[in-house]
């Protein structure tokens, strides 16, 4: 038997998240190069359409782990059911996409099996036999190739958002074991509510063809009137990085990136944006990045088109006095 | 309430880094603050125990420099602190940092602990869930309103692309903060000259002695990133930098 690379689909409110098709095509790439077999697991009630989407995959076995007191997710339902199927089944590599569910279960269940997870990678390597994990650091500064310290089994790694694309999983036939499990009284602690959205988003910025983002290179929300003139004079929308949004200085409809929206316009223009990792799963899809920061090393520059390293302050005011000439037919 | 918060110093946000020799870690001699959501999580536990009483205690893992966000925390508003202090608590992975918060804090009795969702540095976004796994206690992430009802708590979680969930935690238990729960303070001269005053309990290595463990993942290269993309960096003054700019604008992207 070949060893076992096991993806834990995720699934919120009966709804298959697609992030975890990209962690299948993950698993899927690895598996062709060591030689594994792949497996999907799915936790869940009444999953019944998820299963059959997940058994169109290339897959060894796809498993559907069911009980009513998975309906609505809890850390302590998930630690303690995965903590039994993986203890019996022993997988060599556990392999998750980063959401904020895994986040919140994920590090727990590896401890409770006295192992770790690599969280959070971009892609991997496979060196002479050995399974490198890629990871940012230092908030995209640095990337670390990071190896588990034993031999396994029991790897557990989180894939980044589009990391992976997720229509490359390779389609086939899987046979579905579903497995009927009961979580006792008492290991859930806490009691989940409803999921819900604030007050209706007022800015649809996925609509928006052109945006001017801000970060702390703002520096003064009074400053945020010129970055607003410059999405106006070019037929756009002003958005922000988080820190901006956390400031109160725009609401939160207007923040871009994995806890705000995902953006992929004609035109972004990063005024100030380091490019944290968080901020750049949220825009990266946007065809031309023109990126204005004044630190030559801030990680946004890995991914922008065009680049100038200055002061923002110094280059959108004559830049609007361009545009203005430009469109005034001065040229 | 009696609350603990975990804070940890890390490189300033525009501080340059640069890698070491070996290409394993950064170079160490650059300016530090306090790791970003942490601060917002100890605001949380000082307004919560403005509403509730209590205690507010800080404690971070990290080499003698780290003190200084200790400092700092103490002239908010913390009563104590506790510092873990050794230069190689730096290269500590997630586990054996909540390893060594948990031998730390071994017979206080806390309700609740706090920490940031996630560090600047490492980035792991574990140290306070995998806590919470080792006392035994239930857990929260991505934290951003947490009010205080009979039984225990009523949290509001943060979930992706704009949606929230709200859920009842029973105590004790530990919650990761996200970034935005509150508005920062800043200390206050009196809370400075209050600081010198509170006290400060430092461990060393040797009161961790066989209780870490060792690190399950190892970095086996830090680099800088391979670029993705060709990026046309634009050079001149800012007039010929703008002049360029709307020349791609007009003529290239065609957007004006």
């Amino acid at each position: 038997m070949p060893e076992t690379i096991l993806v834990l689909a995720e699934q919120q409110q009966s709804k298959l998240n697609r992030v975890s098709l990209e962690t299948v095509a993950a698993a899927q790439a690895i598996a062709k190069e060591t030689g594994w077999q792949v497996e999907i697991a799915v936790l869940g009630h009444d999953i019944a359409a998820i299963e059959e989407e997940l058994a169109a995959k290339k897959a060894a076995k796809v498993y559907a782990i069911e009980s009513p007191q998975l309906a609505a997710y809890t850390s302590d339902a998930y630690v303690h059911v995965l903590k039994e199927f993986l203890a019996g089944r022993q997988p060599k590599l556990v392999l998750m996409p980063h959401t904020y569910q895994v986040r919140d279960f994920a590090p727990r269940l590896a401890l409770a099996l006295g192992k770790t997870v690599i969280p959070d990678a971009v892609g991997y390597k496979y060196e002479n036999g050995k399974l490198l994990f890629t990871r940012q650091m230092f908030q995209g500064k640095f990337a670390a190739d990071v190896s588990f310290s034993d031999a396994g089994p029991l790897w557990m790694a989180t894939f980044q958002n589009a990391a992976f694309r997720g229509d490359a999983a390779e389609v086939g036939t899987a046979p579905v074991e579903t497995l009927q499990v009961t979580v006792p009284d008492g290991v859930i602690r806490v009691q989940p509510h409803e999921i819900f959205r604030e007050a209706r988003q007022a800015v649809d910025l996925s609509q928006s063809e052109a945006i001017v983002a801000v970060g702390r290179g703002i520096k003064e929300q009074k400053n945020l009137a010129m970055a607003e003139e410059l999405a106006k004079l070019l037929g756009g929308d002003i958005a922000a990085s988080r820190p901006i949004c956390d400031a109160g200085w725009l609401p939160l409809d207007r923040q871009v990136g994995s806890s705000g929206q995902t953006i992929a316009p004609k035109l972004y223009i990063a005024l100030g944006i380091s490019g944290a990792i968080q901020h750049i799963v949220g825009m990266k899809g946007s065809r031309t990045i023109i990126a204005i920061n004044k630190d030559a090393e801030a990680p946004i520059f890995e991914i922008a088109d065009i680049g100038v390293v200055a002061n923002l302050f110094d280059i959108v005011p004559p830049l609007m006095e361009e545009m203005k000439k430009v469109k005034a037919g001065a040229y | 309430m009696k609350i603990l918060v975990c804070i940890k110093q890390v490189p300033q946000k525009d501080a340059p880094l640069k890698l070491n020799e070996a290409g394993t870690w950064i170079r160490e001699d650059v300016p530090y603050e306090v790791n970003e959501p942490d601060a917002y999580a100890l605001e949380e536990a000082l307004q919560q125990k403005e509403k509730h009483g209590g205690e507010v205690v800080v404690i971070t893992v990290g080499p003698p420099r780290s003190q200084q966000v200790l400092r700092e925390a103490l002239a908010k508003g913390a009563d104590r602190a506790i510092h873990l202090a050794d230069d190689s608590f730096v290269t500590l992975d997630a586990v054996s940092t909540a390893r060594a918060i948990a031998v730390a804090i071994e017979g206080q009795s806390f309700d609740m602990i706090f920490t940031g969702l996630q560090s600047d540095d490492y980035g792991f976004a574990q140290t306070g869930v995998l806590l919470a796994e080792l006392l035994g206690w239930p857990h929260a992430t991505i934290i951003i309103g947490i009010e205080k009802t009979e039984s225990g708590l009523r949290l509001k979680r943060e979930l992706e692309a704009g949606q929230y969930q709200w859920m009842d935690m029973p105590l004790p238990c530990v919650l990761t903060i996200q970034s935005g729960i509150n508005k920062l303070r800043y200390a206050t001269l009196m809370g400075i000259k209050q600081a010198r005053n509170k006290p400060l309990q430092q461990l060393t290595r040797t009161h961790l002695e066989g209780k870490l463990g060792t690190n399950l993942q190892t970095i086996e290269r830090l680099y800088v990133p391979t670029k993705q993309k060709t990026t046309e960096m634009l050079q001149g003054s800012p007039t010929e930098i703008a002049k360029k700019l709307v020349d791609i604008l007009r003529n290239e992207l065609r957007v004006i």
